[in-house]
């Protein structure tokens, strides 16, 4: 038994459909991302586990037993909002020590496990500083104390990373990981950055206009995609039209219009004459000159318009000579110099036959 | 740039005293040098038909403040205008807290609605509003008592209790009490332990802004209150015009501006100690 089951939960509001017949299983111990715009339904999820909100239709199960009308502070769930809401009256020790006290909990455990806990969040120092003498990745961390104090059969963490800088939130990805291993709690996280879910997770549910729309490990998510949504959502693809002219077990024959065969890996339920694309990743795709050309089954001839140095890799943009344009990653970790093209380069896209997935419409 | 960043401080130190000139000369002309004319007539001897002694005859005397100390009377009236400022200030809080609460978490629009009912009554003159008062205490056998007195006093300063707490809890954030909640707290816990510690800025100022003035309020006891009922504001008010003893009613005024600035100093020291907020 899943130790968290959500059954066909629907909820409008109004006329708007927010979450749509949505049925999962979070496992004990997992790390478990809700991906999606913004309007996806992820947080309305959210609210119903915590409490703050019930679905008009479907039922959620905590250790098989039924959440219905249980109120939120009585649900062992315990959430990090996105903007922490820290009680800035009481001091990182008080913040973290709440749960305890509310929980009735002696005053020999409350001081015992508000230690521990701000050890094990790194706030040994801090526990007498009040919430706006802290930085941000010092609140996010009693946030996360916080929730996990009391030991919550699941921790529900709402985009919790959103108002760090880049370089910070990098290292809280890293300290999440390391903070769920440790505890052994249950995480379901709430996000619209899929690097950030690619990163976290062990299994991703992308959703999209309150619908899950494919739900799996994030090897599978990314390399893998069901749809034209998941393929765009998660990562950056390049999306070719082309229709299926031939589909064996080996692998598929696509014609693109105005790009011509295109040879590419089988995929389940997929037949001739079948219309749809081909979803392949920028790093799939290799960029050469004539005079260097790999070989690969698929090659087109181009020419680079625009092109980003980003230090490791550099990701060029041509335009085939059909008019499609194309986004492809080149690592710069070859011997010598890396080698650059420049914007107006005569260059191949090439591409090997087994790379890519085709994506019916 | 040093040269221009100098240029620029001493511009903004020009316009921080145009801006603060014209109050502090205003409150020098009419406050403070008020406040030292009553404290030097304090010190002198009544004249034969009010006013003050000539200074040359008489000089400077201790005689109003010996008054007030060899009467136990005097302290006692202090007491029980103290008493009555705190019991006001006590029935204005519990009354206003639920009050300042909805208004606070009602929608916008009906936010400034519900305040603009709140500041109504001072659209229509205080005592009329007090007499308003008699004729419905009248009946009830009410009137002429220290209830009345204080029901009157309840009713003027409410208001002012009212606006700071609403001023206070509306900032509060909402995503507070939701964390609250998540993290365990019932409804009275949430209340105890987050939105009351959080909205003591504005108990402390709403209480100052209505201890204080009851202090001295010498309208609401003399026309609701009885004979007996007489308060601070009272007794100085009759040294001045019944009594013709501006001595001693100076001396009173200047002891109860000391109680109240005693009174104004523990408040804001509590309010500093609630500063890491």
């Amino acid at each position: 038994m899943a130790l968290l089951e959500i059954r066909n939960i629907t909820r409008r509001f109004g006329k708007l459909e927010a979450v749509k017949d949505v049925t999962l299983d979070i496992e004990a111990g997992e790390f478990f991302t809700l991906l999606g715009p913004s309007g996806c339904g992820k947080t309305t999820i959210l609210r119903m586990i915590a409490g703050f909100d019930a679905p008009d239709v479907g039922e959620l199960y905590l250790d098989g037993r039924p959440l219905a009308g249980i109120p939120p502070e009585k649900r062992p769930v315990h959430t990090v909002f996105q903007s922490y809401a820290l009680f800035p009256h009481l001091t990182v020790a008080g913040n973290i020590a709440f749960p305890l006290e509310m929980a009735g909990r002696s005053r020999d455990e409350i001081r015992r496990r508000t230690a521990e806990t701000l050890a094990l969040v790194h706030l040994k120092d801090k526990d007498g500083a009040f919430p706006h003498e802290l930085s941000g990745g010092q609140k996010q961390r009693v946030a996360l104390g916080r929730g996990l104090v009391n030991k919550p059969r699941l921790l529900l963490l709402d985009e919790p990373l959103g108002a760090l800088d880049a370089k910070l939130r990098e290292r809280m990805q890293g300290e999440l990981i390391a903070l769920q291993r440790e505890v052994g709690v249950t995480f379901v996280f709430v996000t619209h950055a899929q690097q950030e879910a690619l990163a976290l997770s062990h299994r991703i549910a992308v959703m999209n206009e309150g619908r899950i729309e494919q739900l799996d490990v994030p090897e599978v998510l990314y390399s893998a995609p069901k749809n034209r949504f998941v393929a765009d959502f998660v990562g950056t693809i390049n999306l070719i039209a082309a229709d299926v002219v031939e589909a064996t077990r080996h692998g598929l024959r696509l014609n693109a219009p105005g790009l011509g065969e295109i040879a590419a890996p089988a995929g389940a339920a997929v037949a001739a004459g079948n219309r749809g694309a081909l979803a392949i990743r920028p790093e799939h795709l290799r960029i050469s000159t004539h005079t260097e050309r790999a070989g690969l089954k698929n090659h087109f001839a181009g020419a680079v318009v625009e092109y980003l140095y980003l230090g490791d890799v550099t990701v060029y943009k041509v335009r085939l000579d059909n008019g499609l344009l194309l986004e492809a990653l080149a690592t710069n970790a070859g011997p010598g110099r890396a080698r650059f093209h420049e914007i107006g380069d005569r260059v191949n896209v090439e591409w090997r036959h087994d790379a890519g997935v085709f994506l019916r419409n | 740039m040093p040269a221009s960043s100098s240029g620029t401080d001493k511009g903004a130190r020009l316009t921080r005293w145009l801006v603060t000139l014209p109050p502090a000369a205003f409150l020098v002309v009419f406050f403070l040098i008020p406040a030292l004319i009553m404290a030097a007539a304090s010190f002198r001897e009544p004249g034969e038909f009010g006013g003050l002694a000539p200074l040359a005859e008489r000089g400077f005397s201790l005689d109003a403040y010996r008054f007030v100390f060899d009467d136990v009377i005097y302290a006692w009236i202090l007491a029980k205008s103290f008493t009555v400022a705190g019991l006001t200030t006590l029935l204005c809080l519990v009354l206003a807290y639920p009050l300042a609460v909805l208004i606070a978490r009602s929608p916008k629009r009906r936010r400034d609605l519900l305040v603009l009912l709140v500041i109504l009554p001072f659209a229509s003159n205080f005592l009329i509003r007090i007499y308003a008062w008699m004729i419905i205490l009248g009946p009830l056998e009410l009137l002429y008592s220290p209830v009345a007195v204080i029901i009157g006093m309840v009713y003027v300063h409410l208001p002012f209790m009212i606006l700071p707490l609403y001023t206070n809890l509306e900032k509060h954030d909402p995503a507070l009490l939701e964390a609250a909640q998540d993290l365990g707290a019932g409804g009275w816990a949430r209340f105890w332990r987050v939105t009351w510690p959080l909205s003591l800025p504005g108990v402390l100022s709403g209480s100052a802004l209505v201890f204080i003035p009851v202090l001295g309020m010498f309208a609401v006891p003399e026309l609701l209150g009885g004979t007996g009922d007489l308060l601070i504001g009272n007794l100085i008010k009759e040294q001045f015009l019944d009594n013709r003893d501006w001595p001693l009613g100076a001396a009173l005024s200047l002891l109860l501006t000391l109680a109240v600035l005693a009174v104004a100093g523990v408040s804001s020291a509590l309010a500093r100690n609630r500063g890491q907020m």
